[in-house]
């Protein structure tokens, strides 16, 4: 059954943006095409009787082992001269019958244990789960034939080792599912009333583990029939003169050479009824993974979509990293996200610029766009440009972005456990990254891989080389990652909430460090946060989004000083200052406006204090206050020198 | 490590004796009189009642188990009486034809497994995918008893590249060559289901793997699509892959049931078909404690590998 446990999809899939419910119905034609055969099958088989067929066991010697498409017998006769349609169409309804009550054989006693273990737990659990893993250190097919052995051969009990084999299948599952349920509520409610165990088990446990079982049975019954059949293949199961399909083809292959007919028709048959039945399950088990849904189980591409008509003209010239009406979208499930609605970014040599931003404000798509690095799907790029020195890096093939990656452009992520490779040591990870740029022997960059991990201050540099990611703490992982960030003396380093997953005091000493490298080796650093408190520690300039849009920018003194819009104001306010703590943190009501369906006007409109009927209409344009400072606001807190 | 391997031997060890106590229990379960069964129904009571205390079938089941076990630890699993030869000869014998069988058979599946698998997810949706997930669909849905005879007729019968069955020719072989002539269809035949239930987990691990933040990493550090799916990708795919190779050796093992019954291979899986129809109890008894053995401790092994590739576990 690990055959039919393991998850998996159809052949017809669709075009991978399209997720959800369309998907997923038109990933399953094949799972309809196996339906419809089964359909069929089943039909004529509970149709046997009426069916215009000569008799199966009519033994005829005068017309023995006639080939298919004889007069009277369509696909021949055997040794003894039955018909073989006719015997085929009686030998699938013992088989399907056999498979299907083994099935419901299984699924009765394997849930019976799962429920009995799950809700019960404790010492009842235990010694039934370490039954069911002596049953499961045995080969499959091995304890089914051990069990013919007791019993004797014969269908039914061939039936009743298959149904034993497979209880383990139920019994784990449905296990699961009702240890969770055990603890829920509503069964604490259930019990509270009075109800006896039997009774909630029954009564409310029972039709929540109902869809577990189902697919269960739907993703074994396949295999049972061919297990049924594989027994009365080698004799053990369906005895003379009682056929089923695999009898059929094990008397059939002693006249193999003479005569193929005889066994290929019944083997046919298994393997159309068996794959019938496994479309089926796998489509009804594709349907209900929440992987396949949430498009968990799409490849992304080495890097971004990119689907923009022309590129607009360049900006800033100085700049070493110029972003230009920048707009990724993710297409969910048919529906447009625009996660980037036209950012303008201009980030200079030397200069940090805070990206700041609540979560799901687009500041961490718009940082993974520049070097490609959003997944597609279901990302793409729709416009916009990002230069540097000169070149659209939204123009550039493919292998050109990978030489710029970790060379000229390089990143540090949020979580630097899960950024780095658990199965590598360190020190390799970085010697790849030094590698992949530089022709150094595995030597020297590993000499360079200790340098840069003494320059991020990790204590005993060379030792820490052999560690794992897992043997380190955070803060010593981000600096790794930092180190891995600076193998190359990138010109621009976009560090994504580097400190957001590390403990206060760790967050204090990472931001000095970035701090003193920045200011040692001149790299222009996009820093990206939802911490005003961070931006005043390390940033030169700001620039705050909100909703996919950049609202306000500005020198970070500046800005702090005196925000201009109403977010940047609630953002900052939001910091807790050390030694005030008479200051009120005043959190921003609401949540963002979903971004498949933003609102016309200001985006922030619906949270914020000063909001006004004409908010609520047209294009806000960020509009220049004062020196180098912009704001996106009809209202701002600081007004510039144009309105007074 | 050491000390791991050894946690793991240890803990296999009640899970031996589970194995044994259950494979005697169905032994000792079997309808009828053993005694009558071997002296047939004319025998005399005092015949019967004889050899019932000489095969100690008059003591308690807890006594017959330990005194079963005691044998079982020297090595005598009893004589099988329809081949009037020690139990353990044949099992032996039998095994190590099984081994040779499957081991060839997991090692191919484990391999074509792999690379379909991890070809299929890079190229997610493209042509190369459907014909691989389509590939595997049949694969997994065709009994191996049907392809093995299939397999026969074409390679054996019509095109005579490959004997019908045995393991050696009859005359003048017996040399490597020639077991691996013999090999190429029943191994195939009995591959084909593992190899396609390793492609699927393959492809679905390597998709899981794919979406990791420390694949982006990998890809941030501009290192070719090649390392990144070879070497980043693949490595965390085959940890999560193992534990489903060490299952496909249960199956492997159980499916040579039929394989050698289609191909006439001497290995344990024909012998316990025999002995199951001439009803001789104590052969397939030993073939099961054996088969079932190796299958443990081939688990066990998969553990280990998948410990020394993942530094997490140890």
């Amino acid at each position: 059954m690990a055959v039919a446990a393991a998850p998996a999809e159809t052949v017809e899939g669709a075009a991978p943006r399209r997720t959800g419910t369309l998907r997923l119905i038109a990933r399953n034609r094949l799972a309809l095409a196996g339906m419809c055969v089964l359909a069929v099958l089943v039909l004529i088989a509970l149709a046997a009787p009426i069916l215009p067929l000569p008799d199966p066991d009519a033994t005829e010697p005068a017309n023995r082992l006639l080939l298919p498409m004889s007069v009277g017998h369509l696909l021949g006769t055997d040794a003894l001269g039955r018909d073989i349609l006719s015997r085929l169409v009686w030998g699938m309804r013992v088989s399907l019958a056999v498979g299907i009550s083994a099935t419901l054989v299984a699924a009765l006693l394997g849930s019976a244990i799962g429920l009995a273990a799950g809700y019960a737990g404790g010492w009842t659990d235990s010694i039934l789960m370490r039954g069911i893993d002596m049953v499961m250190a045995f080969p499959y097919i091995l304890l089914a034939l051990a069990i013919v052995a007791v019993l004797g051969p014969g269908l039914v009990n061939a039936l009743y080792a298959i149904a034993v084999v497979n209880i383990p299948f139920f019994a784990r599952n449905i296990r699961g599912v009702t240890l969770g349920l055990a603890r829920r509520e509503f069964v604490d409610a259930a019990r509270l009333s009075g109800k006896s165990n039997l009774r909630i088990v029954t009564g409310e446990i029972l039709p929540n583990v109902m869809p577990v079982i189902v697919v269960t049975m739907s993703t074994t019954v396949g295999w049972m029939i061919l297990e049924t059949a594989g027994l009365s293949f080698l004799g053990l199961g369906a005895q003379p003169p009682q056929a089923d399909l695999g009898s059929m083809l094990g008397e059939g292959r002693k006249i193999l050479f003479n005569a193929p007919h005889v066994s290929i028709a019944p083997g046919l048959l298994i393997f159309v009824l068996v794959m019938s039945i496994n479309l089926v399950g796998d489509g009804v088990r594709d349907a209900l993974d929440p992987r396949l849904r949430s498009g968990a189980l799409s490849r992304p591409s080495a890097r971004t979509a990119i689907r923009r008509t022309g590129a607009p003209a360049p900006r800033e010239r100085d700049a070493a990293l110029d972003v230009v009406g920048l707009r990724t979208e993710f297409d969910i499930g048919g529906r447009v996200h625009r996660a980037v609605g036209g950012v303008d970014l201009a980030l200079r040599g030397g200069e940090c610029l805070g990206l700041v931003g609540e979560s799901g404000s687009g500041k961490s798509v718009t940082a993974m766009s520049v070097m490609g690095l959003v997944p597609t799907p279901p990302g793409r790029i729709a416009a916009g440009a990002a230069r540097m020195d000169g070149e659209d890096l939204f123009a550039l093939p493919d292998e050109r972005i990978r030489q710029l990656r970790g060379a000229a452009v390089a990143y540090v992520f949020q979580d630097p456990l899960s950024s780095l490779h658990p199965l590598h040591r360190v020190g390799d990870q970085i010697v790849e990254a030094v590698r992949a740029h530089r022709p150094l022997s595995r030597r020297q960059a590993r000499d360079r891989a200790a340098a840069l991990l003494a320059l991020v201050r990790i204590p005993n540099p060379r030792a820490r080389l052999d560690a794992y990611p897992h043997e380190l703490s955070g803060g010593m992982r981000q600096r790794v990652c930092i180190a891995m960030a600076l193998a190359n003396e990138p010109a621009i380093l976009i560090a994504d909430e580097p400190t957001t997953a590390l403990d206060v005091t760790v967050q204090a000493r990472i931001l000095s460090l970035m701090r003193g490298l920045q200011d040692e080796g001149g790299t222009a650093v996009l820093f990206i946060t939802h911490d005003f408190g961070v931006v005043s520690a390390i940033c030169d300039q700001v620039a705050v989004m909100y909703a996919g849009r950049i609202v306000e920018t500005g020198a970070t003194d500046a800005v702090i000083a005196a925000p201009a819009h109403p977010y940047t104001r609630g953002l900052i306010d939001c910091v807790p200052v050390l030694g005030e703590p008479g200051r009120r943190i005043t959190p921003i009501e609401g949540h963002p406006p979903p971004i498949d369906r933003l609102p016309e006007g200001c985006a922030f409109a619906d949270r914020c204090p000063r909001v006004q009927d004409d908010c609520r209409s047209g294009e806000i344009a960020l509009d220049a206050i004062g020196a180098g400072r912009a704001v996106r606001c009809l209202h701002p807190l600081v007004s510039g020198g144009a309105d007074g | 490590m050491a000390a791991y391997v050894a946690r793991r031997l240890l803990a296999a060890i009640p899970v031996l004796f589970g194995l044994s106590l259950i494979v005697f229990a169905m032994m000792a379960l079997v309808p009828g009189d053993p005694a009558t069964a071997i002296l047939g129904s004319y025998a005399t009571p005092e015949n019967v009642e004889r050899l019932n205390r000489d095969l100690g079938l008059d003591r308690s089941l807890p006594r017959q188990y330990l005194i079963w076990l005691g044998n079982v630890f020297q090595g005598d699993l009893g004589r099988s009486y329809a081949l009037n030869r020690p139990v353990l000869d044949e099992v032996t014998e039998r095994f190590s034809a099984t081994l040779i069988l499957a081991g060839t058979s997991l090692v191919l599946a484990s391999i074509l497994g792999l690379v379909a698998g991890v070809i299929s997810a890079v190229r997610q949706y493209g042509w190369t995918d459907r014909m691989v997930t389509l590939a595997v669909l049949v694969g997994i849905s065709t009994p191996s008893f049907f392809l093995g005879l299939l397999l026969i007729l074409f390679f054996a019968v019509r095109l005579a590249l490959f004997p019908a069955s045995g393991m050696y020719a009859i005359y003048g072989g017996g040399d490597l060559p020639d077991l691996l002539h013999h090999l190429v269809l029943p191994a195939v035949t009995l591959a084909v289901v593992a190899t396609g239930v390793i492609a699927r987990l393959t492809r679905t691990a390597m998709l899981e793997v794919l979406r990791q933040d420390y694949i982006r990493t990998a890809r941030a550090k501009g290192l070719t699509e090649r390392r990144v799916v070879l070497r980043h990708a693949f490595m965390s795919a085959l940890v999560a892959v193992i534990p489903v190779i060490g299952i496909q050796a249960g199956f492997v093992l159980g499916g040579a049931v039929y394989v050698e019954t289609v191909f006439q291979w001497p290995g344990i899986g024909s012998m316990l078909v025999n002995a199951i129809s001439q009803r001789d109890l104590l052969l397939v008894q030993g073939g099961v404690l054996v088969v079932a053995a190796a299958y443990v401790l081939f688990n066990l092994a998969a553990d280990v590998v998948q410990t020394l590739l993942d530094p997490r576990l140890r």
